[in-house]
């Protein structure tokens, strides 16, 4: 009941009570759900595969510190050791030969100690493993993957934002008759989501020749009833007397469409734009069935394909992972306001 | 302008409105390729048999398909059932579907009713709870894996307790509670969007004229807040029912169906069946797919029915 009461005040205070406490207190824990997890992700895709393998793990990611001795062409780690009488110094290692050490002091690099590996301890220190992230476009197609996913996302925005406005073109400004059919018909591809054509989407596509190809991607996903319908609500709203006008100056219908109407329908086709790109740089299950070729995977079945392997090489995944939610994460941050307006509609003022 | 000339001469045949046609046209084409042609060829599919995947060359099998889904000998029992796999999968995403919409909604409906109170950076904390949603379900998979896995840093936590480190994904109890978990860390912000969207649609006088009644805040909800909201309630509860049972992405990389069938869901069965397996049964899977169709069907009448009610009312849009 008490829990109850201070959900239900909705006109605030002059100081804060109990309930503001609340309120806060839960919104806090939101912030620490939603978002400790993908921090954790961001500070451990920094760690070196050593410091992913310890347990328990640390926040900030560590790594045994080196240092360049005089006479030695490599850097060498080091150790804190602790000696026969008790003193303790850092040492570097040159080599470990069992459960024996030669060590060597950097600053008189002459003189080689014999330790039991059981007497040091690594000197460690917070650095971060760029390498991770350097290492994906040098070892692996990471590059293919993005760039696969860049012209998926790009191109199929493109062409949803041109047939689509073309569409609600259509059907918003001119009367002909069976125009309620083909709104119905368009709208109710609203019930028809791909998980229940999967089987005879993979034929179609097979037959036309786009399996493995990028095309196969995103040729089916470009009509989409959401934008068709988004977009005809707004051009609705475009006086038909600019229309007239630009017929009076003998414009043909394309070059209105493209030079008057477009133009207008901005906002909207900003919102489908946002939508589309989110769309088409997240979708898996479509692509998970119609490119089965490595060089042709996106980022999305890259990771997957990545995760499932017998030994996964968690260091790189998380690198991965960081680098395909950060063009969502920036997008966001900079549109927060516009995309979460654009969905509540209307309601939120 | 060749596209200007070609729309010129269009136009002198078909004169002035039906040039709607012809905006229409691309659209349709897509549609018709990738929507309509996929229905009416699983239909087929599910009517026939064998593993040949062009329609025509299938052998027609009315609806052999549908029994063996839908065959058991004893119905009580699971295990009997010609296909207990995708009996198994039924049964997951039914309880996955119930539980989660329900939490989901629950939790969304705390959340959009502490947001519509006067809070400092209401924006900010819209996005905060919005921000999971954008996240790709693979990678929001990724990330809960990462957390859940037996080095990870939830056992971690449970060591420094002193308790012993669980292995969180490979055991059926657990692994269905994270897949229902993650699923809504990962979709509860759009559904508080929407009803925070609501909430701020409710009149301010009617809370005004409650204030000066008296009235305890707990008669506010259940009088004035909850009635109102309720078209906006309907709605979310049915757009996360039909997001619900076609649960696939996020749990075939977290768990991938497993431990045995334990988070195996109708999506995924259609996939392994269709694609997965060995041998391709597209008419099995085809067949599946209708059945989730008829499910989602009935659902979308449902919030066809509501909306329209909705509208009778006053205040419709």
């Amino acid at each position: 009941m008490r829990i109850l009461d201070f959900l239900l005040r909705t006109r605030g205070r002059q100081r804060l009570d109990w309930t503001d406490y609340l309120s806060y207190g839960y919104l806090l824990l939101g912030l620490f759900t939603l978002f400790a997890p993908v921090v954790w992700l961001i500070m451990s895709s920094f760690k070196t595969e050593a410091a992913l393998a310890q347990f328990p793990p640390s926040f900030l990611p560590y790594a045994q510190s080196t240092v360049t001795v005089t006479g030695f062409d490599k850097p060498l780690p080091l150790f804190e050791v602790t000696l026969e009488d008790g003193r303790r110094q850092t040492l570097a290692q040159v080599n470990r030969v069992g459960i024996m050490a030669t060590m060597v002091d950097p600053q008189s690099p002459d003189e080689r100690l014999r330790v039991n590996i059981a007497q040091r301890k690594p000197v460690e220190s917070v650095a971060f493993a760029w390498s991770n992230y350097t290492d994906l476009f040098q070892k692996f197609t990471f590059g293919t993957y993005l760039w696969n996913s860049v012209f998926i996302t790009v191109v199929a925005t493109l062409l949803t934002l041109l047939i689509n406005s073309m569409a609600a073109f259509g059907l918003s400004k001119y009367r002909f008759s069976g125009q309620r059919g083909v709104l119905l018909l368009i709208l109710s591809t609203l019930m028809i989501p791909p998980t229940i054509i999967l089987v005879p989407m993979f034929l179609v596509i097979n037959e036309i020749g786009l399996l493995n190809s990028l095309w196969g991607v995103i040729l089916p996903a470009i009509a989409t009833p959401t934008g068709v319908f988004l977009l005809r609500q707004y051009m609705l709203t475009i006086p038909d007397e600019l229309l007239e006008a630009a017929r009076m100056d003998h414009a043909s219908e394309w070059r209105i469409y493209w030079r008057i109407v477009l133009p207008l329908s901005a906002p909207a086709l900003a919102v489908l734009a946002i939508f589309s790109v989110m769309w088409r740089w997240n979708d898996f299950l479509l692509p998970l069935i119609v490119l089965s070729r490595n060089e042709q995977f996106t980022l999305q079945l890259a990771l997957n394909a990545f995760q499932g392997e017998l030994n996964t090489q968690w260091h790189y995944l998380l690198a991965m992972t960081v680098i395909t939610l950060l063009p969502v994460t920036i997008v966001f941050a900079f549109l927060q306001r516009h995309i979460t307006t654009g969905i509540a509609g209307a309601g939120v003022k | 302008m060749g596209i200007d000339s070609l729309f010129r001469a269009v136009q002198r045949r078909l004169g002035l409105q039906r040039m709607g046609w012809l905006f229409v046209t691309p659209n349709l084409l897509v549609f018709s390729v990738f929507c309509f042609l996929p229905i009416a060829i699983n239909v087929i599919y599910a009517t026939s048999g064998g593993v040949n995947l062009m329609p025509l060359q299938r052998p027609f099998t009315g609806l052999e398909n549908f029994q063996i889904l839908f065959e058991c000998q004893n119905y009580a029992d699971l295990s009997t059932c010609r296909k207990d796999v995708f009996w198994r999968a039924i049964w997951n995403t039914l309880t996955f579907s119930v539980l989660q919409v329900g939490l989901m909604v629950l939790f969304a409906l705390i959340t959009a009713l502490v947001l519509n109170r006067k809070i400092v950076g209401r924006g900010f904390w819209r996005g905060v709870f919005f921000y999971p949603v954008l996240l790709s379900p693979v990678v929001v998979a990724l990330i809960w894996k990462w957390l859940l896995q037996r080095q990870g840093v939830l056992n971690a936590g449970l060591v420094g307790l002193g308790w012993e480190p669980v292995e969180w994904l490979t055991q059926s109890g657990t692994a269905f509670f994270w897949t229902i978990f993650v699923s809504i860390w990962a979709h509860m912000g759009f559904y508080t969007l929407i009803l925070l969207a609501g909430l701020q649609a409710i009149p301010r006088d009617l809370y005004e004229a409650a204030a000066l009644d008296r009235a305890k805040p707990w008669r506010v909800l259940t009088r004035i807040t909850l009635p109102l909201l309720m078209p906006n309630l309907i709605v979310v509860l049915v757009l996360a029912a039909i997001r619900a049972v076609q649960i696939f992405d996020e749990v075939f990389v977290l768990t991938g169906g497993g431990p045995g069938s334990a988070t195996t869901f109708i999506v995924q069965f259609i996939y392994q069946t269709g694609f997965a397996e060995q041998i391709h049964l597209y008419g099995l899977a085809a067949a599946a797919s209708l059945a989730l169709a008829f499910c989602l069907m009935l659902l979308t009448l449902v919030q066809l029915r509501i909306s329209r009610a909705g509208q009778n009312e006053s205040r419709g849009e």
